[in-house]
């Protein structure tokens, strides 16, 4: 399982780290960070609200 | 397992234009997925789209594809049809495009039942061309030529197609993404005008003018407005004070224009 962020894509709008329900994702100035990769519960919130396909959750 | 949005998109076209927190990017994964789960392909699909922040989607988009001139999606989209009725006719519009300068085409395809699916996104304004407010900018909020507060009364864009005869009409906002798939997918199937009207936020525009701290504070607005269609019959009319309805708001089966119109030619050619 990992968290795959693409940053060239992301444009630090934040909306995957707000709605995280685990608390996962941090901001590191404009790009989103995968701060605590061992909580994710692989609900795929935040690929799925991504506006930027920035996230991908690999779950095997 | 991550899923691959990147086989439905042209090469090299990411990162998109749209601005950090819009929510057209959610829409477009919405419609992908939702184009997937109906198994359209790339040589029977057509994205049409006018001008405009939310008509720059079919562009990324690996599908034939049109972008023609500002509100006239809905026209050149009847023109696609029934040249090749066989096709899948999707359209992608906001709401400037769609309900203001192309009203008029818009409220005309949905009288005529033409069988194509059109997503309007609205997000209250017009976005691209400036911030200036759109017939979907609510009563009192500032936009680039409204700067203390718009005075018109809004349109509601799913009774307006509902009223102009469209036969499936269907709501969400970008806050309910599994919602806009199933939704479009919905749309797709039915043999009619179908109309999803997804709202949409513009953080850029809309938002920074009228209070919204980020992008979030956005997003959690499109979420608090939101009331389940089936919910809403529980509800006192005070409780709905403020809020839109969402899921398949209107639903029927009329013959299609299409189909009516291969009839009148096969009247005119005298065949029996």
């Amino acid at each position: 399982m990992s968290i795959e962020v693409i940053e060239r894509y992301c444009k630090g709008c934040s909306i995957c780290v707000e709605f995280c329900p685990k608390n996962v994702l941090e901001m590191d100035g404009f790009i989103v960070k995968v701060a605590r990769p061992d909580d994710c519960i692989k609900c795929m919130q935040c690929e799925l609200r991504c506006p930027d396909f920035a996230i991908k959750v690999h779950t095997d | 397992m991550a899923y691959d949005y990147e086989k439905s998109l042209r090469p090299g076209k990411l990162p998109h234009i749209w601005c950090p927190g819009c929510g057209h990017g959610i829409v477009m994964k919405g419609l992908l997925r939702a184009m997937d789960t109906c198994g359209l392909e790339k040589n029977n699909t057509a994205l049409v789209s006018g001008i405009g922040c939310a008509s720059r989607l079919p562009g990324y988009v690996d599908m034939c594809t049109l972008h023609t001139a500002h509100g006239r999606a809905a026209a050149f989209a009847t023109g696609v049809k029934m040249a090749r009725p066989e096709m899948n006719v999707i359209v992608m519009g906001g709401d400037g495009d769609g309900t203001a300068i192309g009203g008029n085409h818009f409220i005309h395809a949905c009288r005529r039942n033409i069988d194509m699916t059109y997503v309007i996104m609205n997000n209250f304004i017009y976005g691209m061309t400036g911030g200036q407010f759109s017939p979907c900018t609510p009563t009192g909020d500032k936009a680039s030529t409204t700067p203390y507060g718009n005075p018109d009364p809004t349109f509601d864009i799913s009774k307006l197609a509902i009223g102009a005869g469209a036969t499936f009409v269907a709501r969400t906002t970008a806050f309910h993404a599994t919602q806009i798939d199933k939704l479009i997918a919905e749309g797709i199937k039915h043999k009619g005008m179908a109309i999803i009207e997804v709202l949409d936020d513009c953080p850029t525009t809309y938002g920074r003018r009228n209070k919204f701290r980020s992008v979030v504070d956005m997003m959690k607005r499109l979420k608090d407005m939101a009331v389940p269609v089936t919910a809403a019959g529980k509800m006192t009319a005070e409780q709905l004070e403020g809020k839109i309805l969402t899921g398949v708001l209107y639903k029927e089966d009329k013959p299609e224009y299409c189909e009516q119109y291969a009839k009148v030619i096969a009247r005119a050619q005298g065949v029996k």
